[in-house]
């Protein structure tokens, strides 16, 4: 299904689709609930996210912006709306059709989500596992990511045994484990202290410009969007307030969420 | 005192008791597992959310936790003698042995799942794991400490349910405690047997603990 339009052909650079957007999101809407209580997280969300840029999505808690993300490799169901991966329009495959798109898309979480009775090593062989590649190969591929984020010493400890750096290390080395086209990273930094916000940062960009990998991520964070970030997006109830530029959003916000958003990270520092 | 003719109704006694126990624990986790793990994931919200299944299967565990056992080893006679061929005997006493235990693990199996962090079972989605997958790499490895505490609570509630298993002539200790030590006033064997259960669930705790401990890393290890 997928292999006409060239997800699964052209690797690595990712600049290969040449003009056209890596991931795309039409009209996206999502409501959790029903009648009273009914909370509408996305009223109408379209963004385009262009092959091999990082791209960030700001705004306050309850914004809607983890739902965005988790609307990307479909962990939420848009209620209407679109969403094109590499061109594919994917907001309605099921079973295996997901499962192989979602194979192509890595996720970082806030909490990590490593699994605990698992080794740093075992946690980054998992994904290939699940796609079936041989034991050899996914252990040789793995110590070989530990080695890239900087952990091949701690291959065989438990997540409990690392710090929080660390196991976001664990993290991305995982993510990257399935050679995807795009990263998804859900407040990658929010439980990270400064000094690690900054290596796990660098770490990023370092894999975007080897990789040519596209990334999106999900913050509240200013100063982290202006770190890696070069477009942005602020997310204010539900709804796009402001894209563009990273300095473009922040240097002159246009409208009253982004400036809210400029005003709290210049107190906030 | 502790002579010859004692041991030598206590060693079979204790055999019995640890074939009925084995052997219902076997076929309880075979069956309470799966119904453990269906209750779990057909739950909303879990990865293959159905409220029919969810109901019928929590009811399903329900009804059996809510049976005595001495009540359903009679009710169920017909179905042992189906199944083994007869309806008195230690195999014989396995069937509704196992039959109890099979809600009684199915619920502790639920319990342990539950622990499971939604977070952790999400990523694995979110790399393209099938339900399946799920199920046998993430929810079970992830709660297995307490899979294997829940074990071993099964195994010492069976210890003790097989002893109202004499009661269709299943033999073991807590028979023997009956028709020796109580319906023949031997004080002797009422005592050992009592002090021979005793030892039996303390050393089968302990092992629990003790495996429970060594799969455990979800903290440091100090």
């Amino acid at each position: 299904m997928l292999h006409g339009n060239g997800f699964l052909n052209h690797r690595g650079n990712g600049f290969a689709s040449g003009g056209l957007p890596m991931l795309r999101l039409e009209n996206v809407h999502k409501t959790y609930g029903r009648g009273a209580g009914q909370v509408q997280a996305l009223r109408g969300v379209s963004i385009d996210v262009m092959p091999g840029e990082i791209f960030g999505i700001i705004g306050l808690s309850g914004a809607g912006k983890s739902t965005l993300i988790r609307c990307i490799n479909l962990l939420e169901r848009p209620q209407s709306g679109r969403v094109y991966i590499d061109g594919v329009d994917v907001t309605d495959f099921k079973g295996k059709a997901l499962r192989t798109v979602r194979r192509h898309i890595g996720m970082v979480f806030q909490h990590f989500n490593l699994l605990t009775n698992r080794t740093a090593l075992a946690n980054v062989t998992f994904p290939m596992e699940i796609v079936g590649v041989p034991r050899q190969e996914r252990e040789r591929r793995a110590l070989e990511l530990l080695e890239f984020v900087g952990l091949r010493a701690k291959a065989h400890r438990y997540p409990a045994e690392l710090s929080g750096g660390e196991k976001q290390r664990v993290g991305i080395a995982r993510a990257l484990a399935t050679e995807p086209r795009i990263l998804l990273c859900d407040e990658p930094t929010s439980a990270l202290d400064p000094e690690t916000t900054t290596s796990f940062l660098n770490l990023l960009k370092d894999i975007n410009r080897r990789l040519g990998l596209t990334i999106v991520m999900v913050t509240h964070q200013m100063h982290v969007v202006r770190a890696v970030c070069g477009r942005v997006a602020v997310l204010d109830q539900g709804r796009v307030a402001e894209l563009g530029t990273v300095s473009q959003v922040f240097d002159a916000p246009r409208t009253e969420a982004a400036r809210r958003l400029v005003k709290e990270a210049a107190v906030g520092a | 005192m502790l002579n010859q003719q004692v041991l030598q109704m206590l060693w079979p006694a204790l055999w019995e008791t640890l074939y009925m126990v084995a052997g219902s624990v076997f076929f309880g986790h075979l069956f309470g597992i799966p119904l453990g793990v269906l209750v779990v994931v057909t739950s909303p919200g879990h990865i293959l959310p159905n409220r029919l299944v969810h109901r019928v299967a929590g009811v399903i565990v329900n009804i059996g936790r809510s049976i005595p056992f001495i009540i359903l080893m009679v009710a169920i006679i017909p179905f042992t003698r189906w199944v083994v061929g007869t309806s008195i005997g230690t195999t014989a006493a396995i069937v509704p042995l196992s039959v109890a235990a099979v809600p009684y693990v199915a619920r502790l199996v639920e319990t342990a799942l539950h622990e499971v962090d939604m977070g952790v079972i999400e990523a694995a989605q979110s790399m393209g794991a099938t339900p399946w997958q799920v199920i046998y790499k993430v929810l079970l490895p992830e709660s297995l400490p307490s899979l294997v505490l829940g074990v071993t609570i099964t195994t010492i509630s069976l210890v003790s349910y097989s002893a109202m298993a004499g009661a269709i002539g299943a033999g073991g200790l807590g028979d023997l405690a009956i028709r020796f030590g109580y319906q023949r006033f031997r004080g002797d064997v009422m005592l050992y047997t009592v002090v021979v259960l005793v030892v039996l669930v303390q050393v089968i705790q302990m092992l629990g603990n003790f495996i429970a401990r060594r799969v455990d890393h979800r903290h440091p290890q100090s």
